[in-house]
């Protein structure tokens, strides 16, 4: 669970810098399961590309592990781990487990 | 400005990559370099990483020091490049990897990578390199041809892709310099070549240079996708 605390406080930090950055368009939510992409969804296509990256930076810099996390799993995944924070958690939770252990 | 710009130039051991490092660490700024081997120079604000343009793990490692050290990123060019003469009947597809890897994936790679770093800023200048074997529809060169053209492609739609980002991405298409790249082509094979350019020169450092400067001013914000052939092809 304190693993799980960590990943999705690390995540928000991400919130809050891209929350910083927005000269239009409301605010992103720290919220395990409101949409964020897709039809509902707060972000554009750019804004996606913005989070993400922030996420990618936000988890080296509380794991010291340069991580994708548009890799080639995340894109083919019937239930895209992009749609709300919680599978972004979930999705990103795996990727440290593999960087652990490879 | 320029004294704050970071750069960062692949396969900067030998050829074109060299001088580029060389001239822009001149003109202070902050260049960083890579080639899969170890350079032997040493310039006062130029550092070398050795890795493989086409290794992913090693190239966001890269990136990730670049962002702790510097916090930006300016301007990249793509410069490292291989090529192999051959019949397409003669030639092994180890060859062809190495070609598309080096020439076409590393150059993707550098780009995604470089565009999370730039979009941070919302500026970015990003130089590819082309060839004028792709136009020239030069035999014996499919594969090297082949893999500058899709770095065209990737160029063109790139620049739409990243022009939200402030970042502009362009090319530049080099016609026979004398290099290691062109070591092993005939002379008369060359001297062809160089006839079917409107100026038949050699073309030299200075000349891609001169176009790597226009892409990368501030001022050329409204210039991207362009991919400029050089000796008039």
């Amino acid at each position: 669970m304190k693993e799980k605390d960590r990943l999705v406080r690390t995540i928000f930090r991400a919130v809050d810098e891209y929350n910083r950055g927005l000269s239009e368009g409301g605010p992103l939510e720290k919220s395990l399961d409101k949409v964020l992409f897709g039809k509902s969804g707060r972000l554009d296509s750019l804004g996606l590309v913005n989070f993400i990256v922030l996420i990618e930076e936000k988890i080296e810099e509380e794991y010291g592990m340069a991580i994708v996390i548009a890799d080639e799993k995340a894109m083919s995944q019937k239930r895209s781990p992009f749609k709300t924070i919680g599978r972004l958690a979930e999705y990103v939770s795996q990727l440290l487990e593999e960087n652990k252990n490879g | 400005m320029a004294d704050e710009q970071v750069i960062l130039i692949t396969g900067t051991r030998k050829g074109i990559g060299r001088y580029l490092a060389h001239y822009y660490a001149e003109k202070a700024f902050r260049v960083v370099g890579c080639s899969r081997g170890e350079v032997d120079y040493e310039l006062d604000n130029y550092r070398h990483y050795c890795l493989d343009v086409s290794d992913e793990s090693r190239v966001k490692n890269m990136f990730s020091e670049i962002r702790k050290l510097y916090n930006r990123l300016d301007i990249l060019i793509n410069n490292a490049g291989i090529a192999s003469m051959n019949h397409v009947v003669l030639t092994p597809l180890e060859t062809v990897h190495k070609i598309i890897n080096t020439n076409y994936v590393g150059t993707f790679l550098f780009c995604r990578e470089a565009a999370k770093l730039m979009q941070k800023r919302r500026y970015g200048r990003i130089v590819n390199f082309t060839t004028v074997a792709t136009p020239l529809k030069l035999e014996g060169e499919a594969i090297y041809a082949s893999s500058k053209a899709a770095v065209a492609s990737l160029t063109e739609i790139l620049a739409r892709e990243l022009a939200p980002f402030g970042v502009t991405v362009n090319a530049v298409g080099p016609t026979p310099i004398e290099t290691d790249l062109i070591r092993s082509v005939p002379k008369e094979k060359i001297k062809a070549l160089l006839d079917r350019q409107a100026i038949h020169r050699f073309g030299e450092f200075r000349d891609i240079a001169n176009v790597i400067d226009f892409f990368i001013s501030p001022k050329s914000d409204f210039v991207t996708g362009q991919n400029i052939y050089l000796g008039g092809i």
